[in-house]
Formats: structure tokens, C-alpha cells, sequence
């Protein structure tokens, strides 16, 4: 008998290794151990990035992975995603920091619970960010929704850089200092395990903990976990259905009795929430919020992110979104330092947005689908190659048997 | 309200800029029969079909499906009142499979929520395994027992048409649209088609309204028949009555063919 999942996904996702997820996994999980041991390797060593740069790079794939639902599964266009990221980077600002230290409130915080402002446990800030993202996302969407293609884009740019604009310029809200101006909100809070380290010996605060990185780091990946798992069991669901319905034929989607402004704004807010959860836990390990970091290149960013990896695929977006995070943290500096010192005077991160240009440009000549395409995607390409059954053969074999004449 | 309609449509209107689509056209559907909608191209049959599913609203008038005025809602609640539709060029969601395509005309039958979907709690499961099941009997039903898996967009050309009735049926509908749905067809998959409209009409008790250009289909399998021409009814009766009307003959096959012939 074949499980749900099998079930479900159909032809959504590839018959995969069944070893594939959980060694990556492993892998994924004691990076920090073996860094080291990759980075004293000889001539690629220098690539490996340190865990510092992992927790960016994990965070920017939960980015990712919440614009694919609205990309990929939804296909709604959306240029102004970093405003989602502003969202929850500045929930993290307001629920953990000295921000308004009119109130002195503390709740399992990681800092001293006599310093003034409300330092709430990131935890909760984070899945709070997640909600007020998420609502966020319900009032921008509700009314943008109606929009199709172009315009809905168009739009979603505008929104992008109204968001920022209003944190940017919010530090007097009639007399109220919400957001403390073009300064951002410093510090916010670390993330920590303050009620375990009362019995064990578990870091406080991550921020002060000697394995810093490490620390953020497995905090960022249990994150990504639950995003992968979530985004995977939304698409295999009744509401992912109904979305690749709508990215496929909108007006047959509304005959067959999908509600087309609900279902679109359900993958905006969800969508969202995971923008807001990853900018609130990168905020946390930056220790601020600062309106400069939100600025329409990033939004762009994360959508060539999406579009590298394949849209719509979990898998690929992973990918595409580590690619990208990398070059961006470290790759094209540590590239550059090694053609600068081949003795050639060329640094490629002056050049970052054009080389992102020039990847996706040649992605859309040589694989337009994606570095891992989504398997619908695939199969569009490989027309012929047809998928196994996915019910249960044994039982109802009369059904499946395929006429060689069909093929 | 007279129960033994289902469709009751008055003066219904549709004009767009001052082009008149359907001119006060005045419908209705008995429960339980098979009623075509025929006219020459351009007749307004389609814009009918439209504003019946919801996707125009007509610029007056009004249209009451099982004792509700529909002519204000939006497509997907007309669904779910039990109207179910194929189209007259083929929109399956191509890239999904055969099954998947139904499993979407089961959304608006299917409860699972957000929360659900990820937890994927007992009673999604088995709400999803019963769709599961329920979507495989419908695609045996309508002729389609093999290749379910298949994206939907590889599928031969009847199989198209076929899934795309089976999509409608999977939305339950009590009135089942069907527009032109044996262009393209060879006379023979034609011929099985008709006989597979009277079966579903009878075996699952749906209405059906057909809109059709085969006199063929039209006369063999409808009980009564609506002509349209520029928008406006011309005539209305039984496949008999409508043969021998005069202005019938006139829209169909020009002035003066119907006194020689």
C-alpha cells in the first residue's frame, strides 16, 4: 500500500532517493563540526563558506522557499517581498529590544530581565513576526489580488518600497517613536535557549555563547526544517492544488469552484509568513533592524534565487537560494581575492547584480526550467517520459496496465 | 417557484459598449432533461454559458438557478451551487495530471484547511484518500481508465475532452454545461459521446445544457432546443418543432432555401 504522501504528490515531485533528503539533512546538521576540516582543505578550501555565512545563506532560503509559494505554486508575480522581510525584522525590533523603554517587560527573554523595553523570548517573537507578516500580507494582498499579471507586479514594486519607506520615516508616528528612524532598531535581542541553560549547559544567549555561529546556525537550519516540511505539505495539499491551478489557467480554476481571491491571498500571507519569520531571526543574529537592508535589489535578489533553482520546486529553490546566498556572502570575494592575486586588478563583487544578470539570462537559454526543475516542468520537457503509477498496482492493475499503444 | 425548473432565466442582458450579446433573452431549463442552445456563430451562446457561470454578470435581468439568483455571484460559488462546465476550447491545467485535474474540480467538495494540509491530520488523510478514490472512479467513468498520471496537456484529443468532463462532473453539479464539446471530434467519437452525455444525464441525474454546432448530436440527443441569433431567442421546442421553423431555416442556411427545399 503506498502512503499518503505517495498518494498525494502525484506527478508534483520526482520519484526521488528515498536517501537523498535524509543525507542532506545529516549533512546540513553538523556543518559546523566539519567547516573546519573542509577549509583547511588544499585549493578548494578557500571556497568552503564559514558558518557565519551558512546562517545568511539558510536564512535568505527560507526567504526563498515563502517567495515560492507566491512565485512558484501561486504564480503571482511578486516584485516587493522584501517588505515582508522589513515586516518581521522590525516585529524583532519591537518585541526584543530596548525600542520602547517606556515599559520595562521580559517574558523567558535571553538578556537580563531588568533592562528596560519588551524583551520577549525570540521564539515567540519570530512566530509572532510570522503572524503580523502574515496579516500583512492579507491587507497588502486583498486588495492587489484583483490584479492579474503585469499589473499585480507593478503593484506588488510599489508596496515593496512604500514598506521600507514607512519604517524609514516612522520615528515620529504623531510624536511616537515606532521605528527610530533611518538609525534602525539596535540591538535586538539574540536568539537563546534561556530556559534550558537554567539546568543545562545549553547557551543563554547565542550572541555571547563562544560557538556564536555555530549556535544561530542550527537554530537557522531547525527553521528551514520546518519551512521545507510546511511548504512541501502545502503543495501536496488541497490548497497547493488549487494554486497550481490558478498559476495554470485562472478563469478554468474559478469554473471548477476554486475561490480565486482566497486562494491567492492565503499563498501572499502564507508566503509571507515565512518572509516574516526568517527576517525576524535575521534580524536577531545581526542584532538590528535597519531600513537601509531593505531595498528593492534584495526583493529581485530572492526572485532570481527562485528562478536559478527552478520555480515551483522545493528542492531547486534550496539550491538556487544557496548558490546566490553564497556568492553574495563570500563567493565573489573570495573569487576576486583570487584573481586579484593571479595579479589581475578585477573584483567581481563591484559587479554582483550584473553576474546574477548574466546567471539568469544564461539559465534561461540552457535550462529554462531550472537548475532542478519542478517535475511538472520536467516532464513538459522531456515529453514522452511518462510517470510511474502511484497507486496501488497490485489491486487495481487492470487500471494501470499501459497499452504499448500509448506510448 | 416552479420546482420542476431548474433554470429559470428572464430578460437576461448583456451588452458590451453597444454591442448587445444577448438581448433579453428569456430561458429555462426542466429539471432532469438534456436542452441545447444552438445559432449561428456570434449568436451569443457563449456569452450566455458566461454570464450562467458567473464569469460575466449580465447588464440586467436575471437568472435563478435552483431557486437562487446566481446572476451576481462570483464563479467559484456558482460551483458550488452545483453548476459544473467544460469550455469550448479545451482549459485543463495542463501541466497537472489527469487526476489532479479532477481532484481540483473536487476543491470546492473538499474541507481540509491551512493547519490540516501541514499536520496532515487523520481526517485530511482520509478525506484525501476518498478524493483519491472518488477521482480514479470518475476518470474510469468518463472513458479514461488508463494514465491518470500523465500531465494532462500529453493526452490525445478526445481524452482531453473527456477529462474535461470528468472535471466537471467532479464538482457534483446538478446542471452540467457542455460547449461544443464534440468539435474536433471524428464522427465516430462523436457518436460515443452522445450516447455518453444520455448516460451521465440519466445514471447521475445532472441536467445537462449543450451548446453544439452537430445538427447531428443536437437532434439525437436533446429534448428541447433554444436557437439563438444575433443575441436574441428565435426559436424554442422540441428537436421536431425547431426542424420545421421557418426562421430556423432562414438564420441557418440563408432567405429563400427553405420555400425551394
Amino acid at each position: 500500500m503506498t502512503s499518503i504522501a505517495d498518494r498525494a504528490r502525484g506527478i508534483a515531485s520526482a520519484p526521488r532517493d528515498k536517501w537523498t533528503a535524509p543525507v542532506v539533512i545529516v549533512l546540513g546538521l553538523l556543518y559546523p563540526w566539519y567547516t573546519e576540516t573542509l577549509q583547511a582543505l588544499p585549493v578548494i578550501g578557500d571556497f568552503v563558506p564559514s558558518t557565519e555565512s551558512m546562517v545568511v545563506m539558510v536564512a535568505f532560503t527560507m526567504m526563498a522557499l515563502g517567495l515560492n509559494i507566491v512565485v512558484g505554486y501561486a504564480g503571482l508575480l511578486d516584485l516587493g517581498y522584501v517588505a515582508f522581510y522589513a515586516v518581521g525584522a522590525y516585529t524583532a525590533g519591537w518585541f526584543a529590544s530596548q525600542q520602547f523603554d517606556q515599559v520595562t517587560f521580559s517574558f523567558l527573554s535571553s538578556v537580563p530581565s531588568d533592562q528596560p523595553g519588551i524583551h520577549i523570548t525570540m521564539w515567540l517573537v519570530l512566530l509572532m513576526a510570522g503572524l503580523l507578516t502574515l496579516f500583512a500580507g492579507i491587507v497588502i494582498g486583498l486588495p492587489t489580488l484583483r490584479l492579474r499579471g503585469d499589473y499585480l507586479a507593478i503593484v506588488t514594486l510599489g508596496f515593496g518600497e512604500i514598506v521600507p519607506q514607512v519604517f524609514k520615516n516612522g520615528d515620529s508616528f504623531f510624536g511616537f517613536d515606532l521605528t527610530h528612524g533611518t538609525f534602525g532598531i539596535a540591538p535586538i535581542d539574540a536568539a537563546g535557549l534561556p530556559v534550558l541553560a537554567s539546568f543545562t549547559s545549553l547557551p543563554k544567549n547565542f550572541q555571547t555563547s563562544p560557538n556564536r555561529a555555530m549556535w544561530f546556525y542550527l537554530g537557522a537550519f531547525a527553521l528551514l526544517l520546518i519551512t521545507v516540511f510546511c511548504t512541501v505539505r502545502l503543495r501536496d495539499s488541497r490548497l497547493g492544488r488549487a494554486w497550481i491551478a490558478i498559476r495554470e489557467d485562472e478563469t478554468a480554476a474559478a469554473a471548477m469552484g476554486v475561490p480565486l481571491m482566497r486562494t491567492k491571498t492565503w499563498s501572499y500571507a502564507i508566503g509571507a509568513f515565512f518572509g516574516g519569520v526568517a527576517g525576524a531571526y535575521y534580524a536577531s543574529f545581526r542584532g538590528g533592524a535597519f531600513p537601509a537592508d531593505f531595498y528593492f535589489q534584495f526583493s529581485v535578489f530572492l526572485l532570481c534565487m527562485v528562478i536559478l533553482g527552478g520555480m515551483g520546486s522545493v528542492w531547486g529553490v534550496i539550491a538556487g537560494a544557496m548558490i546566490l546566498g553564497y556568492l553574495d556572502r563570500e563567493g565573489l570575494a573570495t573569487i576576486g581575492s583570487k584573481i586579484q592575486d593571479a595579479g589581475l586588478n578585477f573584483d567581481p563583487t563591484k559587479y554582483q547584480f550584473g553576474i546574477y544578470g548574466v546567471i539568469i539570462v544564461s539559465m534561461m537559454l540552457l535550462r529554462p526550467a531550472g537548475l532542478i526543475p519542478e517535475r511538472r516542468h520536467k516532464i513538459e520537457l522531456e515529453e514522452g517520459v511518462h510517470d510511474t503509477p502511484f497507486y496501488d498496482v497490485e489491486h487495481e492493475g487492470t487500471l494501470t496496465d499501459r497499452d504499448p499503444s500509448d506510448d | 417557484m416552479a420546482d420542476d425548473n431548474l433554470v429559470v432565466a428572464t430578460q437576461v442582458r448583456k451588452e458590451f459598449g453597444g454591442l448587445v450579446a444577448t438581448d433579453d433573452v428569456d430561458f429555462t431549463i426542466p429539471r432532469g432533461a438534456i436542452v441545447s442552445l444552438i445559432g449561428p456563430n456570434g449568436a451569443g451562446k457563449t456569452t450566455f454559458f458566461n454570464q450562467l457561470t458567473g464569469v460575466y454578470k449580465p447588464t440586467s435581468g436575471s437568472i435563478l438557478f435552483d431557486g437562487t439568483e446566481v446572476s451576481y455571484l462570483p464563479p467559484h460559488a456558482i460551483t458550488k451551487l452545483g453548476i459544473g462546465r467544460t469550455f469550448q476550447n479545451i482549459r485543463l491545467f495542463h501541466q497537472m495530471s489527469a487526476m489532479e485535474n479532477v481532484l481540483v474540480g473536487m476543491n470546492c467538495r473538499l474541507h481540509s484547511g491551512i493547519l490540516g494540509a501541514i499536520l496532515r491530520t487523520p481526517k485530511v488523510k482520509r478525506e484525501e484518500i476518498e478524493a483519491h478514490d472518488r477521482a480514479r472512479e470518475l476518470l474510469v467513468y468518463c472513458g479514461l481508465p488508463r494514465r491518470h498520471n500523465e500531465r494532462s496537456g500529453s493526452l490525445p484529443y478526445g481524452d482531453q475532452r473527456r477529462l474535461e468532463v470528468a472535471r466537471a462532473l467532479a464538482t457534483e453539479p446538478k446542471l452540467l454545461l457542455l460547449d461544443e464539446p464534440t468539435a474536433g471530434m471524428n464522427p465516430q467519437e462523436t457518436a460515443e459521446f452522445t450516447a455518453f452525455v444520455s448516460k451521465v444525464r440519466d445514471e447521475k441525474g445532472v441536467t445537462v445544457l449543450l451548446i453544439e454546432h452537430d445538427m447531428k448530436v443536437i437532434m439525437g440527443v436533446s429534448e428541447r432546443i433554444t436557437v439563438l441569433e444575433y443575441g436574441a431567442k428565435i426559436a424554442e421546442g422540441t428537436p421536431a418543432e425547431i426542424r420545421a421553423d421557418e426562421r430556423v431555416i432562414e438564420a441557418y442556411l440563408g432567405r429563400g432555401v427553405g420555400q425551394t427545399g
